[in-house]
């Protein structure tokens, strides 16, 4: 990293609205950026022409009289499972390679009403599908702080890309902890909001009960005004819940008096926690109660029922949902076997890497008939204990405080060969996913050569102004990426 | 749930339910890897559960007016197809000549 401290979307919008810089120049210097990191492989595609392009036009607009808008030429990254209008999405399968769609997500179409500038398409775990980024077809994507280590995943690249300063925001995607855990890995913050809060409309579905879009950015308040600018009820997308969106959110304070904190410290300390995660968490319950917070230690009985409920339920529905890929409608087709059938077979086989493979077909093992009942049908179950017993706990308090990953980022290849270890590194995060309710990751303090911590904070289901202000109250405590302006 | 271990049979069953063409080192790879994680799964026999099965999030879905309002542009959606002709999908030959 340069050891220049970077600037936040606002400061960047700040400066683009009052004309010290220029959109072109903002855009020059992320572009910049990321072809001096191309090593980390952060990027799939560099939409060069048309950001360049597209900060020109506003800035004759300024020069008009035009407001850029909140996000006036602020550069940013795109997660490639998210549809961009004409810039290739391949959602880091050879089965959706050169695939252009035809239509922009709803997310990154009001980002970009609001002034952003997409920059570009950024590696993730194949359909969401993965905790390190290695399960990408293209390639991995490195630890910004160490090379030998993975950045986290799904949303790798675009956690990458912000950390290492690329870009100040980009989108990913969160269904068991895509945003929230590489967000934990590479030291910044990621938020996942409330299921139903943001539209998924040009999102590739992965699991439909529980994926969410979230922006990833070095400060609370620049994830709070992502989510403002692109939450809200959407025509298209009927899971996009008609609640009001909160105003004001990047300007909300951080005060902790009247908080009132459940900090999940048997859970947080469970077997396998690392003791530089214990120690994060600790320090997050200490700084909130040191700040006038009531922190309680509380409990979450059925958190250790959150990891295999999650797999049979994101499988299943993943299994469903990628049985469109059958080699008529999108992206690539591989010839083999007689007729439709044994094209689609072999389009499928060749086209999915081996753990897509392997969840479609658990989830359709959980769906087959004989095993639909006591696979599929308990999990939903569970999941309703389990989300009655999160909401219990978020009547009684503001927000639960627990670790994002039991660990730091690990080195790449370490859990490659065992799916189950590489599942545990969600343990935390599917928690959020499972009840749907909103969730933060923020960067503990940490001593100098140390890899970065998470510390995750629960909220009320579209509770994210109570959320967020205890995201902000930890964050003026030091929990906060380094070297941000 | 019970702790089902999946044989290679199983697995090619799963298979050509998932429409999933396999390797032969694939097969005995994913039935060690998913009898391991059913393994895990079976914890939940130990849970309680209520009987009914729970439905959507409240206030979903959102339903919005049944009016006629522009969609995508055929060609434009065709365009990402592997194969397409004439405004439409191109498949494999479905019924033999």
């Amino acid at each position: 990293m340069s050891g220049a401290p970077t600037k936040t979307a606002r400061a960047i919008a700040a400066a683009v609205q009052t004309g010290e810089l220029s959109a072109e120049s903002s855009i020059e210097q992320a572009l910049e950026a990321i072809a001096r990191r191309g090593g980390l492989g952060a990027f799939l595609r560099v939409d060069r022409d048309r950001a360049l392009a597209a900060a020109r036009a506003q800035d004759r607009g300024r020069a008009a009289g035009r407001d850029p808008g909140p996000l006036g030429g602020v550069p940013l990254a795109i997660k490639d499972n998210l549809c961009t209008r004409g810039l290739a999405t391949s959602c880091g399968s050879r089965i959706l390679e050169g695939w252009v769609p035809p239509y922009d997500a709803t997310a990154v179409e009001r980002l970009a009403a609001a002034g952003a500038i997409v920059v570009g398409k950024t590696n993730c775990d194949e359909f969401g599908m993965g905790s390190s980024n290695e399960n990408s077809a293209f390639g991995p994507v490195a630890h910004p702080e160490d090379p030998e280590r993975v950045p986290g995943g799904s949303s790798g690249g675009s956690a990458a890309a912000v950390a290492a300063g690329l870009v100040p925001l980009a989108l990913g995607s969160d269904t068991g902890g895509s945003v929230r855990q590489p967000a934990s890995f590479c030291g910044i913050v990621g938020l996942k909001p409330t299921y139903g809060r943001v539209s998924r409309w040009g999102l590739v579905a992965f699991a439909s009960s529980l994926d969410q879009v979230g922006p990833l950015a070095r400060d609370v308040r620049d994830a709070a005004l992502a989510l403002e600018l692109m939450a809200g009820p959407d025509g298209r997308d009927a899971t996009a819940a008609a609640v009001p969106v909160p105003r004001g959110l990047a300007a909300l304070e951080g005060d902790p008096r009247g908080l009132r904190i459940g900090f999940l410290r048997d859970l947080s300390e469970r077997e396998g926690t690392e003791p530089a995660v214990r120690a994060g968490v600790r320090s997050a319950a200490e700084a909130l109660a040191a700040g006038g917070a009531a922190v309680e230690e509380t409990t979450l009985e059925l958190a250790e029922y959150a990891l295999p409920v999650y797999a049979l339920l994101a499988t299943a529905e993943a299994s469903s949902n990628l049985a469109r890929y059958d080699g008529v409608r999108f992206g690539r087709r591989t010839e083999g076997g007689a007729g439709p059938r044994g094209m689609m077979e072999a389009t499928r086989g060749a086209g999915f890497g081996p753990e897509v493979k392997r969840r479609i077909m658990l989830g359709t093992f959980a769906l087959s008939a004989g095993y639909h009942d006591a696979y599929y049908g308990r999990a939903l179950r569970a999941r309703a204990r389990l989300a009655a017993e999160l909401d219990a706990q978020l009547a009684r308090y503001d927000a639960l405080l627990l670790p994002t990953s039991p660990g730091v980022a690990f080195r790449r290849g370490e859990r490659a060969g065992d799916p189950l270890a590489m599942y545990l590194s969600d343990v935390f995060t599917v928690v959020a996913s499972l009840g749907g309710h909103p969730a933060i990751s923020l960067p503990a303090p940490r001593a100098a050569g140390a890899l970065p911590v998470g510390v995750q904070l629960i909220g009320p289901r579209f509770g994210e102004p109570l959320l967020l202000r205890a995201a902000l109250a930890l964050e003026e405590r030091g929990f906060a990426a380094a070297g941000v302006a | 749930m019970g702790r089902d271990v999946i044989a290679a049979a199983e697995v090619r069953r799963i298979a050509a339910l998932a429409r999933l063409a396999l390797t032969e080192d694939e097969i005995p790879r994913l039935a060690r890897e998913l009898s391991a994680i059913l393994d895990y799964v079976a914890r939940l026999d130990a849970l309680e559960l209520p009987e009914a099965a729970p439905g959507p999030p409240s206030g979903l879905p959102v339903t919005r007016a049944d009016e006629p309002a522009p969609s995508l542009d055929g060609d434009a959606v065709l365009a990402g197809a592997p194969q397409a002709a004439r405004g439409h999908f191109v498949v494999p030959r479905v019924i033999a000549p």
